[in-house]
Protein backbone atom coordinates (compact mmCIF):
# COMPACT_ATOMS: atom_id res chain seq x y z
CA UNK A 1 0.00 0.00 0.00
CA UNK A 2 2.46 2.79 -0.94
CA UNK A 3 1.25 5.99 -0.81
CA UNK A 4 1.72 8.60 -3.44
CA UNK A 5 1.15 12.37 -2.59
CA UNK A 6 -1.66 13.81 -4.63
CA UNK A 7 -2.77 17.37 -4.80
CA UNK A 8 -5.57 16.27 -2.97
CA UNK A 9 -4.27 14.46 -0.13
CA UNK A 10 -4.28 16.27 3.17
CA UNK A 11 -2.11 13.98 5.05
CA UNK A 12 0.04 11.39 3.80
CA UNK A 13 1.78 8.46 5.89
CA UNK A 14 4.50 7.07 4.42
CA UNK A 15 6.48 4.03 6.16
CA UNK A 16 5.68 4.83 9.09
CA UNK A 17 6.97 2.77 11.95
CA UNK A 18 7.58 3.20 15.71
CA UNK A 19 9.23 0.62 18.16
CA UNK A 20 9.40 0.54 22.16
CA UNK A 21 12.31 -1.91 22.51
CA UNK A 22 11.19 -5.19 21.19
CA UNK A 23 7.50 -4.29 20.57
CA UNK A 24 6.57 -2.85 17.19
CA UNK A 25 3.72 -0.60 17.74
CA UNK A 26 3.47 0.62 14.17
CA UNK A 27 5.40 -1.34 11.24
CA UNK A 28 5.71 0.53 7.83
CA UNK A 29 1.85 2.01 7.75
CA UNK A 30 1.83 4.20 4.36
CA UNK A 31 -1.74 5.78 3.58
CA UNK A 32 -3.41 8.78 3.29
CA UNK A 33 -6.09 10.96 3.71
CA UNK A 34 -7.91 13.15 1.43
CA UNK A 35 -9.49 16.35 1.13
CA UNK A 36 -13.55 15.47 1.86
CA UNK A 37 -12.67 12.20 3.41
CA UNK A 38 -13.22 10.14 6.64
CA UNK A 39 -10.99 7.89 7.03
CA UNK A 40 -11.97 5.07 9.91
CA UNK A 41 -8.54 3.81 12.07
CA UNK A 42 -9.78 0.49 12.98
CA UNK A 43 -8.32 -2.35 15.72
CA UNK A 44 -8.32 -3.57 18.60
CA UNK A 45 -6.41 -2.42 21.82
CA UNK A 46 -2.82 -1.87 21.09
CA UNK A 47 -3.33 -2.55 17.57
CA UNK A 48 -1.20 1.03 16.76
CA UNK A 49 -4.23 3.49 16.75
CA UNK A 50 -3.79 6.18 19.05
CA UNK A 51 0.48 5.44 18.27
CA UNK A 52 -0.10 6.44 14.54
CA UNK A 53 -2.57 9.17 16.25
CA UNK A 54 0.27 10.52 18.30
CA UNK A 55 3.13 10.26 15.33
CA UNK A 56 0.47 12.82 13.38
CA UNK A 57 0.08 15.13 16.09
CA UNK A 58 4.12 15.37 16.64
CA UNK A 59 4.04 14.27 20.45
CA UNK A 60 5.93 11.16 19.08
CA UNK A 61 8.79 10.76 16.81
CA UNK A 62 8.41 7.66 13.94
CA UNK A 63 11.36 5.74 13.98
CA UNK A 64 11.04 5.44 10.69
CA UNK A 65 8.74 7.21 7.37
CA UNK A 66 7.79 10.72 6.98
CA UNK A 67 4.49 12.49 7.71
CA UNK A 68 3.22 14.87 5.60
CA UNK A 69 0.36 17.36 6.09
CA UNK A 70 -0.70 19.36 2.92
CA UNK A 71 2.93 18.63 1.75
CA UNK A 72 4.63 19.98 4.51
CA UNK A 73 7.01 16.78 6.20
CA UNK A 74 5.81 17.61 9.74
CA UNK A 75 9.84 16.96 11.26
CA UNK A 76 11.18 19.84 9.20
CA UNK A 77 8.06 21.78 9.24
CA UNK A 78 6.40 21.28 12.66
CA UNK A 79 4.66 24.58 13.87
CA UNK A 80 3.40 25.20 10.27
CA UNK A 81 1.69 21.05 10.08
CA UNK A 82 0.18 21.82 13.23
CA UNK A 83 -1.45 24.81 12.18
CA UNK A 84 -3.78 23.07 9.86
CA UNK A 85 -4.46 20.16 12.34
CA UNK A 86 -6.22 19.87 15.40
CA UNK A 87 -7.53 17.40 17.36
CA UNK A 88 -9.87 15.51 20.35
CA UNK A 89 -9.67 12.74 22.11
CA UNK A 90 -11.14 10.98 25.21
CA UNK A 91 -8.29 11.02 27.27
CA UNK A 92 -7.22 14.53 26.73
CA UNK A 93 -9.53 16.67 27.99
CA UNK A 94 -8.85 20.16 28.07
CA UNK A 95 -7.71 21.76 31.62
CA UNK A 96 -10.54 21.96 34.08
CA UNK A 97 -9.66 24.40 36.27
CA UNK A 98 -10.07 26.90 33.25
CA UNK A 99 -14.06 28.19 32.09
CA UNK A 100 -14.86 26.73 29.13
CA UNK A 101 -14.64 30.45 27.16
CA UNK A 102 -11.13 30.56 28.82
CA UNK A 103 -10.12 27.11 27.28
CA UNK A 104 -10.99 28.44 23.80
CA UNK A 105 -9.61 31.28 24.10
CA UNK A 106 -6.26 30.26 24.86
CA UNK A 107 -6.35 27.54 22.42
CA UNK A 108 -7.68 29.51 19.43
CA UNK A 109 -4.37 32.17 20.75
CA UNK A 110 -2.27 29.31 20.05
CA UNK A 111 -4.01 28.14 16.79
CA UNK A 112 -3.61 31.54 15.78
CA UNK A 113 -7.85 32.19 15.40
CA UNK A 114 -8.40 35.12 13.63
CA UNK A 115 -12.00 37.19 14.73
CA UNK A 116 -11.25 35.06 17.78
CA UNK A 117 -14.20 36.37 20.13
CA UNK A 118 -16.71 35.74 17.04
CA UNK A 119 -15.48 32.47 16.46
CA UNK A 120 -15.83 31.66 20.08
CA UNK A 121 -19.14 32.27 19.95
CA UNK A 122 -20.49 30.43 16.74
CA UNK A 123 -18.47 27.24 18.27
CA UNK A 124 -20.15 27.83 21.74
CA UNK A 125 -23.83 27.71 19.64
CA UNK A 126 -22.87 24.88 18.07
CA UNK A 127 -21.68 22.57 20.23
CA UNK A 128 -24.44 23.76 22.46
CA UNK A 129 -22.29 25.23 25.23
CA UNK A 130 -23.53 29.12 25.59
CA UNK A 131 -24.59 28.09 29.30
CA UNK A 132 -21.45 26.63 30.57
CA UNK A 133 -19.69 29.71 28.89
CA UNK A 134 -18.15 30.71 32.78
CA UNK A 135 -18.20 27.19 34.08
CA UNK A 136 -15.15 25.28 34.75
CA UNK A 137 -14.29 22.80 32.28
CA UNK A 138 -13.32 20.24 35.15
CA UNK A 139 -17.30 20.21 36.48
CA UNK A 140 -18.88 19.95 33.30
CA UNK A 141 -19.93 15.90 32.61
CA UNK A 142 -18.03 13.65 30.30
CA UNK A 143 -20.30 14.11 27.10
CA UNK A 144 -20.18 18.51 27.70
CA UNK A 145 -16.22 18.05 28.00
CA UNK A 146 -16.31 15.80 24.57
CA UNK A 147 -18.24 18.34 23.34
CA UNK A 148 -15.45 21.16 24.34
CA UNK A 149 -12.59 19.03 22.85
CA UNK A 150 -14.22 18.84 19.79
CA UNK A 151 -15.73 22.98 19.79
CA UNK A 152 -11.82 23.19 20.76
CA UNK A 153 -10.71 21.15 17.80
CA UNK A 154 -13.11 23.18 15.80
CA UNK A 155 -11.21 26.33 16.09
CA UNK A 156 -8.54 27.14 13.61
CA UNK A 157 -10.93 25.42 11.07
CA UNK A 158 -8.41 22.30 10.34
CA UNK A 159 -7.84 20.90 7.35
CA UNK A 160 -7.10 17.66 9.10
CA UNK A 161 -8.95 17.00 12.56
CA UNK A 162 -7.89 13.88 14.27
CA UNK A 163 -10.66 11.93 16.62
CA UNK A 164 -9.74 9.44 18.79
CA UNK A 165 -13.26 7.83 19.61
CA UNK A 166 -14.81 11.54 20.18
CA UNK A 167 -18.13 10.25 20.91
CA UNK A 168 -17.02 7.81 23.48
CA UNK A 169 -19.02 9.35 26.57
CA UNK A 170 -21.80 10.87 24.41
CA UNK A 171 -25.15 9.68 24.81
CA UNK A 172 -26.67 8.17 21.10
CA UNK A 173 -28.88 11.39 20.32
CA UNK A 174 -25.71 14.07 21.14
CA UNK A 175 -23.64 11.16 19.24
CA UNK A 176 -25.70 11.26 16.40
CA UNK A 177 -25.68 15.04 16.38
CA UNK A 178 -21.95 15.09 16.79
CA UNK A 179 -21.48 12.60 13.56
CA UNK A 180 -23.64 15.02 11.66
CA UNK A 181 -21.80 17.84 12.34
CA UNK A 182 -18.32 16.30 12.12
CA UNK A 183 -19.75 14.60 8.29
CA UNK A 184 -21.25 18.11 7.81
CA UNK A 185 -17.41 19.16 8.32
CA UNK A 186 -15.61 16.98 5.66
CA UNK A 187 -18.72 17.72 3.29
CA UNK A 188 -17.50 20.57 1.83
CA UNK A 189 -14.15 19.16 0.49
CA UNK A 190 -11.96 21.33 2.65
CA UNK A 191 -11.24 19.14 5.21
CA UNK A 192 -9.73 15.51 5.64
CA UNK A 193 -10.56 13.59 8.95
CA UNK A 194 -8.90 10.37 10.84
CA UNK A 195 -11.24 9.26 13.16
CA UNK A 196 -10.70 5.71 15.64
CA UNK A 197 -13.90 4.51 17.24
CA UNK A 198 -14.91 1.07 18.66
CA UNK A 199 -18.70 1.54 17.65
CA UNK A 200 -19.11 -0.31 14.10
CA UNK A 201 -22.27 0.77 13.64
CA UNK A 202 -20.84 4.92 13.75
CA UNK A 203 -18.39 3.72 11.48
CA UNK A 204 -20.18 2.62 8.49
CA UNK A 205 -22.48 5.53 8.90
CA UNK A 206 -19.67 8.12 8.89
CA UNK A 207 -16.78 6.68 7.14
CA UNK A 208 -15.80 6.93 3.48
CA UNK A 209 -12.81 4.33 3.73
CA UNK A 210 -11.81 2.52 6.35
CA UNK A 211 -8.06 1.00 7.21
CA UNK A 212 -8.03 -2.03 9.46
CA UNK A 213 -5.05 -2.10 11.92
CA UNK A 214 -3.18 -5.39 13.22
CA UNK A 215 -0.22 -5.75 15.09
CA UNK A 216 1.13 -1.96 13.31
CA UNK A 217 0.14 -2.92 10.17
CA UNK A 218 -3.03 -2.21 7.51
CA UNK A 219 -4.50 -5.37 7.46
CA UNK A 220 -7.50 -4.64 5.97
CA UNK A 221 -8.52 -1.37 3.50
CA UNK A 222 -11.64 -0.39 2.33
CA UNK A 223 -15.42 1.03 2.06
CA UNK A 224 -16.87 0.22 5.63
CA UNK A 225 -20.12 -0.66 3.73
CA UNK A 226 -18.64 -3.68 1.49
CA UNK A 227 -15.89 -4.53 2.92
CA UNK A 228 -17.54 -7.06 5.22
CA UNK A 229 -19.02 -8.94 2.26
CA UNK A 230 -15.53 -8.89 0.10
CA UNK A 231 -14.58 -11.16 3.16
CA UNK A 232 -17.26 -13.10 4.12
CA UNK A 233 -18.70 -11.34 6.70
CA UNK A 234 -22.22 -9.99 7.40
CA UNK A 235 -21.00 -6.94 9.21
CA UNK A 236 -18.31 -4.32 10.08
CA UNK A 237 -18.44 -5.82 13.82
CA UNK A 238 -17.96 -8.96 12.57
CA UNK A 239 -15.33 -8.05 10.48
CA UNK A 240 -13.49 -6.25 13.21
CA UNK A 241 -13.95 -9.41 15.49
CA UNK A 242 -11.80 -11.40 12.96
CA UNK A 243 -9.35 -9.13 12.55
CA UNK A 244 -9.11 -9.09 16.61
CA UNK A 245 -8.86 -12.80 16.92
CA UNK A 246 -7.74 -14.28 13.51
CA UNK A 247 -6.18 -11.95 12.12
CA UNK A 248 -3.66 -14.43 10.00
CA UNK A 249 -7.00 -15.79 8.07
CA UNK A 250 -7.39 -12.56 6.76
CA UNK A 251 -3.72 -11.86 5.54
CA UNK A 252 -3.39 -12.14 1.71
CA UNK A 253 -2.14 -15.34 0.63
CA UNK B 1 14.96 28.37 18.13
CA UNK B 2 12.84 29.66 15.72
CA UNK B 3 10.60 32.73 15.14
CA UNK B 4 8.11 33.74 18.33
CA UNK B 5 4.29 34.74 17.31
CA UNK B 6 3.64 37.07 19.74
CA UNK B 7 -0.44 35.50 20.23
CA UNK B 8 0.73 32.46 21.13
CA UNK B 9 3.19 33.80 23.94
CA UNK B 10 0.39 35.91 24.80
CA UNK B 11 -2.08 33.10 25.23
CA UNK B 12 0.49 31.24 28.12
CA UNK B 13 0.12 34.36 29.93
CA UNK B 14 -3.47 34.48 29.24
CA UNK B 15 -3.86 31.40 30.39
CA UNK B 16 -1.78 32.08 34.18
CA UNK B 17 -3.62 35.02 34.23
CA UNK B 18 -6.85 33.46 34.66
CA UNK B 19 -5.72 30.73 36.77
CA UNK B 20 -4.40 33.36 39.23
CA UNK B 21 -7.11 35.92 38.95
CA UNK B 22 -9.48 33.18 40.01
CA UNK B 23 -7.72 31.30 43.07
CA UNK B 24 -7.28 32.50 46.17
CA UNK B 25 -4.04 29.74 46.72
CA UNK B 26 -2.03 31.08 43.70
CA UNK B 27 -2.25 34.57 44.53
CA UNK B 28 -1.42 34.23 48.34
CA UNK B 29 2.02 32.81 47.80
CA UNK B 30 2.82 35.36 45.40
CA UNK B 31 3.41 37.81 48.30
CA UNK B 32 2.96 36.00 51.83
CA UNK B 33 6.02 34.24 52.24
CA UNK B 34 8.61 36.91 50.79
CA UNK B 35 6.40 39.16 53.42
CA UNK B 36 6.88 37.16 56.27
CA UNK B 37 10.81 36.41 55.45
CA UNK B 38 11.01 40.44 55.17
CA UNK B 39 9.59 40.60 58.54
CA UNK B 40 11.31 37.64 60.00
CA UNK B 41 14.84 39.37 58.83
CA UNK B 42 13.96 42.49 59.77
CA UNK B 43 13.78 41.99 62.85
CA UNK B 44 17.13 40.09 63.08
CA UNK B 45 18.80 42.64 61.33
CA UNK B 46 17.54 45.55 63.60
CA UNK B 47 18.40 42.78 66.79
CA UNK B 48 22.54 42.70 65.52
CA UNK B 49 22.53 46.57 64.77
CA UNK B 50 21.78 47.42 68.26
CA UNK B 51 24.73 48.18 70.50
CA UNK B 52 27.36 47.02 67.51
CA UNK B 53 28.75 49.13 64.97
CA UNK B 54 29.54 48.30 61.45
CA UNK B 55 31.21 50.19 58.75
CA UNK B 56 28.08 49.61 56.85
CA UNK B 57 24.13 49.74 57.31
CA UNK B 58 23.00 45.75 58.14
CA UNK B 59 20.05 47.10 57.14
CA UNK B 60 21.09 47.66 53.23
CA UNK B 61 23.22 44.66 52.96
CA UNK B 62 21.63 42.28 55.11
CA UNK B 63 17.64 43.05 54.57
CA UNK B 64 18.98 44.21 51.14
CA UNK B 65 20.50 41.16 50.42
CA UNK B 66 17.50 38.45 51.33
CA UNK B 67 14.94 40.44 49.61
CA UNK B 68 17.18 40.53 46.43
CA UNK B 69 17.66 36.70 46.95
CA UNK B 70 13.99 36.14 47.34
CA UNK B 71 13.44 38.17 44.39
CA UNK B 72 15.46 35.43 42.28
CA UNK B 73 13.70 32.42 44.02
CA UNK B 74 10.32 34.03 43.36
CA UNK B 75 11.30 34.42 39.48
CA UNK B 76 12.72 31.07 39.45
CA UNK B 77 9.49 29.81 41.08
CA UNK B 78 7.61 31.96 38.42
CA UNK B 79 8.61 29.61 35.77
CA UNK B 80 8.47 26.68 37.02
CA UNK B 81 4.57 27.21 38.94
CA UNK B 82 3.34 28.34 35.24
CA UNK B 83 4.86 25.18 33.98
CA UNK B 84 3.12 22.96 37.22
CA UNK B 85 -0.13 24.27 35.93
CA UNK B 86 0.17 21.75 32.88
CA UNK B 87 1.71 19.13 34.67
CA UNK B 88 -1.07 19.44 37.54
CA UNK B 89 -3.92 19.54 34.67
CA UNK B 90 -3.02 17.18 32.62
CA UNK B 91 -2.36 19.57 29.48
CA UNK B 92 0.88 17.84 27.94
CA UNK B 93 -0.86 16.66 24.99
CA UNK B 94 -2.96 19.90 24.01
CA UNK B 95 -0.19 22.09 24.69
CA UNK B 96 2.90 20.02 22.75
CA UNK B 97 0.31 18.58 19.91
CA UNK B 98 -0.41 22.29 19.09
CA UNK B 99 1.32 24.92 16.78
CA UNK B 100 3.10 26.30 19.59
CA UNK B 101 6.86 26.36 19.38
CA UNK B 102 9.23 25.57 22.24
CA UNK B 103 10.87 29.38 22.08
CA UNK B 104 6.81 31.09 22.39
CA UNK B 105 5.72 28.10 25.26
CA UNK B 106 9.34 29.40 27.31
CA UNK B 107 8.67 32.54 26.57
CA UNK B 108 5.23 32.42 27.70
CA UNK B 109 6.46 31.14 30.82
CA UNK B 110 9.15 33.53 31.53
CA UNK B 111 5.93 36.42 31.05
CA UNK B 112 3.98 34.85 33.50
CA UNK B 113 7.65 34.58 36.11
CA UNK B 114 7.62 38.01 35.27
CA UNK B 115 4.62 39.18 36.00
CA UNK B 116 4.51 37.37 39.08
CA UNK B 117 8.09 38.02 40.64
CA UNK B 118 7.23 41.93 40.16
CA UNK B 119 4.20 41.36 42.51
CA UNK B 120 6.63 39.79 45.32
CA UNK B 121 8.89 42.03 44.72
CA UNK B 122 6.89 45.68 45.16
CA UNK B 123 5.40 43.56 48.31
CA UNK B 124 8.86 43.13 49.44
CA UNK B 125 9.71 46.86 49.01
CA UNK B 126 6.88 47.58 50.57
CA UNK B 127 7.41 45.70 53.91
CA UNK B 128 11.03 46.79 54.07
CA UNK B 129 11.03 50.42 53.23
CA UNK B 130 7.94 50.37 55.90
CA UNK B 131 8.77 48.66 58.41
CA UNK B 132 12.58 48.71 58.50
CA UNK B 133 13.32 51.69 56.44
CA UNK B 134 15.48 49.82 54.23
CA UNK B 135 16.87 52.14 51.57
CA UNK B 136 18.57 51.37 48.53
CA UNK B 137 19.79 54.54 47.91
CA UNK B 138 23.39 53.43 48.71
CA UNK B 139 23.69 51.50 45.46
CA UNK B 140 21.97 54.30 43.21
CA UNK B 141 21.38 52.72 39.67
CA UNK B 142 23.46 50.10 40.40
CA UNK B 143 20.09 48.43 41.66
CA UNK B 144 19.10 47.72 38.20
CA UNK B 145 22.07 45.76 37.14
CA UNK B 146 21.60 43.91 40.22
CA UNK B 147 18.55 43.15 39.48
CA UNK B 148 18.85 42.18 36.18
CA UNK B 149 21.81 39.80 36.80
CA UNK B 150 19.13 38.20 39.75
CA UNK B 151 16.55 37.82 37.64
CA UNK B 152 17.72 36.44 34.43
CA UNK B 153 20.03 33.54 36.76
CA UNK B 154 16.13 33.01 37.85
CA UNK B 155 14.69 32.27 34.50
CA UNK B 156 17.96 30.18 34.11
CA UNK B 157 17.23 28.07 37.24
CA UNK B 158 13.48 28.08 36.14
CA UNK B 159 13.91 26.95 32.67
CA UNK B 160 16.33 24.42 33.82
CA UNK B 161 14.17 23.24 36.29
CA UNK B 162 10.93 22.70 34.22
CA UNK B 163 13.06 20.60 32.11
CA UNK B 164 14.12 18.38 34.53
CA UNK B 165 10.29 17.82 35.77
CA UNK B 166 9.48 17.05 32.14
CA UNK B 167 12.41 14.28 32.01
CA UNK B 168 11.90 12.68 35.01
CA UNK B 169 7.96 13.42 35.73
CA UNK B 170 5.34 15.07 38.10
CA UNK B 171 6.74 13.99 41.26
CA UNK B 172 10.24 15.39 40.24
CA UNK B 173 8.58 18.53 41.37
CA UNK B 174 10.07 18.39 44.37
CA UNK B 175 13.60 18.62 43.62
CA UNK B 176 13.12 22.23 42.53
CA UNK B 177 11.69 24.14 45.40
CA UNK B 178 15.03 23.63 47.59
CA UNK B 179 16.98 24.95 44.53
CA UNK B 180 17.45 28.37 46.32
CA UNK B 181 18.42 27.23 49.52
CA UNK B 182 20.89 24.57 48.23
CA UNK B 183 23.09 27.50 46.09
CA UNK B 184 22.14 30.03 49.20
CA UNK B 185 25.73 28.98 50.80
CA UNK B 186 27.61 29.06 47.31
CA UNK B 187 25.70 32.28 46.22
CA UNK B 188 27.22 34.51 49.44
CA UNK B 189 24.21 35.75 49.93
CA UNK B 190 24.81 36.46 53.20
CA UNK B 191 28.62 36.84 53.76
CA UNK B 192 31.69 37.65 51.82
CA UNK B 193 32.92 34.79 49.26
CA UNK B 194 36.48 34.92 51.02
CA UNK B 195 34.54 33.64 54.07
CA UNK B 196 34.22 30.41 52.17
CA UNK B 197 36.66 27.41 52.15
CA UNK B 198 39.01 27.16 49.17
CA UNK B 199 37.43 24.00 47.85
CA UNK B 200 33.69 26.03 47.55
CA UNK B 201 35.00 29.77 45.97
CA UNK B 202 35.42 28.10 42.67
CA UNK B 203 32.02 27.20 42.97
CA UNK B 204 30.60 30.77 43.97
CA UNK B 205 32.53 32.43 40.91
CA UNK B 206 30.56 30.28 38.61
CA UNK B 207 27.37 31.50 40.45
CA UNK B 208 26.23 35.47 39.13
CA UNK B 209 24.63 35.68 42.22
CA UNK B 210 28.11 35.57 44.29
CA UNK B 211 29.12 38.52 42.01
CA UNK B 212 25.88 40.84 42.73
CA UNK B 213 26.26 40.36 46.14
CA UNK B 214 30.02 40.78 46.82
CA UNK B 215 29.29 43.58 44.57
CA UNK B 216 26.37 45.17 47.41
CA UNK B 217 28.94 44.66 49.91
CA UNK B 218 31.18 46.99 48.46
CA UNK B 219 29.29 49.45 47.21
CA UNK B 220 27.76 49.65 50.98
CA UNK B 221 31.44 49.58 52.25
CA UNK B 222 31.89 52.58 50.23
CA UNK B 223 33.96 50.98 47.75
CA UNK B 224 33.51 51.56 43.74
CA UNK B 225 31.07 50.38 41.66
CA UNK B 226 31.82 46.96 40.49
CA UNK B 227 31.06 47.01 36.99
CA UNK B 228 33.38 44.44 35.33
CA UNK B 229 32.41 41.72 38.05
CA UNK B 230 28.72 42.66 37.37
CA UNK B 231 29.07 42.52 33.70
CA UNK B 232 30.71 39.02 34.28
CA UNK B 233 27.86 37.60 36.17
CA UNK B 234 25.67 39.21 33.66
CA UNK B 235 27.35 37.11 30.91
CA UNK B 236 27.37 34.21 32.82
CA UNK B 237 23.37 34.28 33.71
CA UNK B 238 22.99 34.41 30.14
CA UNK B 239 25.23 31.86 29.46
CA UNK B 240 23.25 29.98 31.58
CA UNK B 241 19.53 30.74 30.18
CA UNK B 242 21.11 29.64 26.99
CA UNK B 243 22.37 25.91 28.46
CA UNK B 244 18.86 25.70 30.40
CA UNK B 245 16.97 26.41 26.94
CA UNK B 246 19.14 23.73 25.29
CA UNK B 247 18.42 21.27 28.44
CA UNK B 248 14.38 21.80 27.68
CA UNK B 249 15.06 21.49 24.41
CA UNK B 250 17.15 18.25 24.60
CA UNK B 251 14.63 16.93 27.08
CA UNK B 252 11.66 17.43 25.02
CA UNK B 253 12.92 15.86 22.15
CA UNK B 254 14.46 12.94 24.24
CA UNK B 255 10.04 12.74 25.74
CA UNK B 256 8.91 12.77 21.69
CA UNK B 257 11.04 10.40 21.04
CA UNK B 258 10.49 7.66 24.09
CA UNK B 259 6.43 9.25 24.16
CA UNK B 260 7.14 10.32 27.43
CA UNK B 261 4.56 13.41 26.42
CA UNK B 262 1.96 11.58 25.26
CA UNK B 263 2.35 9.26 27.99
CA UNK B 264 3.70 11.97 30.85
CA UNK B 265 1.34 10.64 33.97
CA UNK B 266 3.09 7.48 33.90
CA UNK B 267 6.58 8.88 34.71
CA UNK B 268 8.63 6.56 32.29
CA UNK B 269 8.33 5.08 29.32
CA UNK B 270 10.25 1.72 30.28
Amino acid sequence: MSAAATPAAILTLDGLRKAYGDLVAVDGISCTVAAGEIVGLLGPNGAGKTTTINMVLGVLAPDAGAIRVEGLDLATHRSEALERINFAAVYSPLPGNLTVAQNLRVFGLIYGVRQLAARIEELLAQYDLERFRNTRSGVLSSGEQTRLSLAKAMLNRPHLLLLDEPTASLDPATARDMRARIRSFAAPGTGGVLWTSHNMHEVVEVCDRVLFLSRGKILLEGDPRTLPGEHGKASLEELFITVAREPLSLEPA
Amino acid sequence: MSRVRPRRVAAILLRHFYLVRGSLSRVVPLFVWVAIDMVLWGFITRYLSTGTSFRFSLVTTLLGAVLLWDFQARVMQGVTMAFFEDVWSRNFLNVFASPLRLSEYLSGLVLSSIATSAVGLAVMLLVAVAAFGLSFAAYGLLLAPFLLVLFLFGIALGVAGTALVLRLGPSAEWFIWPIPAVLAPFACVFYPLATLPAWMQPAARLLPPAYVFEGMRAVAAGGAAPVAPLAWGALLAVFYILIACWIFRSVHRYAVRTGLVARYSAETVS
